[in-house]
């Protein structure tokens, strides 16, 4: 078992499991907040984290949408990046070999316009020394069924979810999109279609316009809303999900300090991630590491996992 | 490459014009590894409203613990900034992004417009620290009147190089444009020109260098939430229709790599 120091002497049990996945520690990085970790490797000590989940990767590289792709709105964010990658085989190639020497779990997003890429994609990670697991994101528009986003009909989610995991040796995790009318109901059918655990949330989608131009903020029109604004909304679909579910939940959404993680955690989550918190404090998902272990040794918890599920609602 | 997260104390309020502010930290890291051209990024509420940092170029590095940003009062953030006072502490993050890439072999032409002057003032200072002569040098102004020029001029005229004025409204220097004055000039081929402004003031400058062949550096702007790349927000298109990002390849572009979308 791992242990992480904290403040004094004192140490703190700060393992949790995800499925087969052992962590050092709850947190993660959330995709597409955290580049492929080396951006930060000056700003932070990096073999801290418990997980790093790398930019989403689709099977062609993809070049994003055209600017404005950002607008800041209150307390968060609204993007419209457009999925900008590199490719499946040029990340392997030009970003794996720096991950994989970082000693810490390395969690592929990836994404497809078809259950065909999505597959296709899975395979090529398949014995990539240092992929640890795929996260997968099934919030894109599956273009063959006429763009209807996998993420929000059970069916098509269940069925993304059972392809991966037919090609994987590694665990999958399922991201789930708050865009849909009942969470749960997704949560379960990936958990169904035997996704390892689930993610949640990814952006809510939303919309900026400047009065000044009297056009849309973003020239995408809509965009994911993500930061501290959308923290209530996660916590309620992580604590829906945690009633339905089995498989360990990973809380996602405007999470910045370990008090953030703590009621994550409280409503049902075995880990969380941080994302927009990132481009605010590069070391934010460091300085949620120590916050919790001071709070396993302030609150004297035998470890961090005595925290999961415990809501009060007496 | 050298990044840092500093808490830095104000030391100096300067209101320059109406909305026009000019801010001096203790930022001892940053001072000690910032180019010209390069920015930061400054948190500028301790709350979750602004969430996002905001980006500055450095204006100006004094002494061996000091930086300087010369800002206007144009939204949420930076009139929180207006606001400082001396002792008042922010988060800063930086230096980020590449500079200006000084070139000691031939004239150097600074072209500044408008709030774009901010950088020029430290690059200027470098250039006459790494250069042998600076006889054929020259630092053209621009501004919509007066006010937005006239605080900053004596800082320009200190190093001794040529300085000249354009403003919209002709109550400084020569009425028109700094493109006007830089065209009326006797630019050889072995200069480089140093531009930062608005936007159609750049691709103006783009475009007569590429006329008259000389090397021509621009910094641009973007709206920006990470500033080192990692939320890929910042992006703009380039030459070979691909997307360039304003906080890792730049903020300075060589002028003929970018597209200028009129």
């Amino acid at each position: 078992m791992e242990y992480v120091k904290s403040s004094g002497d004192s140490f703190a049990d700060m393992q949790v499991n995800i499925g087969s996945l052992q962590l050092k520690n709850p947190v993660m990085t959330a995709s597409g907040t955290f580049g492929y970790a080396r951006e930060f490797e000056n700003l932070m000590n990096l073999q801290r984290l418990g997980a790093v989940i790398v930019k989403g990767i689709s099977l062609n590289p993809r070049p994003g949408n055209p600017p404005p792709r950002i607008v800041e709105t209150s307390c968060g964010m609204l993007n419209a990046i457009g999925l900008q990658n590199v490719g499946v085989d040029r990340f392997i190639k030009e970003k794996m070999n720096y991950l994989a020497g970082l000693n810490v779990p390395v969690i592929v997003n990836i994404l497809g316009d078809s259950i065909a890429e999505y597959e296709e994609i899975t395979s090529r990670l398949q014995g990539v020394p240092g992929v640890a697991g795929i996260e997968v994101n099934i919030s894109c528009p599956n273009v063959k069924k006429g763009g209807v986003a996998f993420g929000t009909d059970p069916k098509m989610a269940a069925a993304v979810t059972a392809a991966v995991k037919g090609k994987s040796t590694v665990p999958v995790m399922v991201k789930l999109s708050p865009n849909v009318s009942d969470i749960a109901t997704i949560a379960l059918a990936v958990e169904d279609a035997g996704a390892d655990s689930v993610s949640l949330i990814n952006t809510l989608i939303g919309m900026a316009v400047d009065l000044k131009t009297r056009r849309p903020a973003l020239a995408n029109i809509i965009g994911g809303l993500s930061g501290p604004a959308i923290k209530p909304v996660a916590l309620r679909m992580v604590y829906e999900v945690a009633k339905k579910v089995s498989i360990p939940i990973i809380g996602v959404g405007g999470i910045e300090t370990a008090e953030d993680a703590l009621e994550f955690m409280l409503a049902g989550a075995t880990a969380v991630q941080i994302g927009t918190a990132n481009f605010v404090n590069p070391r934010a998902s460091e300085d949620v590491v120590d916050g919790l272990a001071a709070y396993v040794v302030k609150e004297k918890l035998s470890s961090i996992r005595s925290m999961i599920g415990q809501l009060n609602l007496a | 490459m050298s990044q840092y997260q500093e808490n830095a104390t104000v030391t100096r309020v300067e209101q320059l014009t109406e909305k026009n502010y000019r801010l001096t930290f203790e930022s001892p890291l940053i001072a000690g590894v910032c180019k010209p051209g390069q920015f930061v990024m400054i948190r500028t509420s301790i709350g979750q409203d602004p969430l996002l940092r905001r980006p500055f170029s450095v204006h100006q590095v004094l002494g061996e613990s000091q930086i300087q940003i010369y800002f206007k009062e144009v939204g949420r953030g930076t009139t929180l900034l207006a606001h400082a006072k001396v002792g008042d502490a922010y988060s800063i993050f930086g230096p980020l992004g590449r500079g200006f890439k000084i070139n000691t072999g031939g004239p150097s032409i600074l072209v500044g417009g408008g709030l774009g002057i901010a950088p020029l003032l430290l690059l200027l200072k470098e250039n006459c620290r790494l250069k042998k002569t600076f006889d054929n040098d020259l630092v053209i102004l621009g501004g919509r009147s007066r006010a937005e020029v006239e605080p900053l001029l004596e800082d320009f005229k200190q190093y001794g190089v040529t300085v000249r004025v354009a403003t919209d409204d002709g109550s400084l220097g020569y009425q028109g444009y700094v493109t006007d004055i830089l065209k009326a000039s006797q630019v050889t081929g072995d200069s480089t020109v140093y531009g930062c402004g608005p936007e159609l003031m750049l691709a103006g400058l783009a475009k007569i260098c590429k006329e008259v062949g000389v090397a021509c550096q621009v910094s641009v702007e973007s709206v920006m939430a990470c500033g080192m790349g990692a939320c890929l927000g910042c992006s703009r298109p380039d030459k070979k229709g691909s997307y360039i990002h304003v906080c890792l390849n730049g903020p300075v572009f060589d002028a003929e790599k970018l597209e200028w979308n009129m």
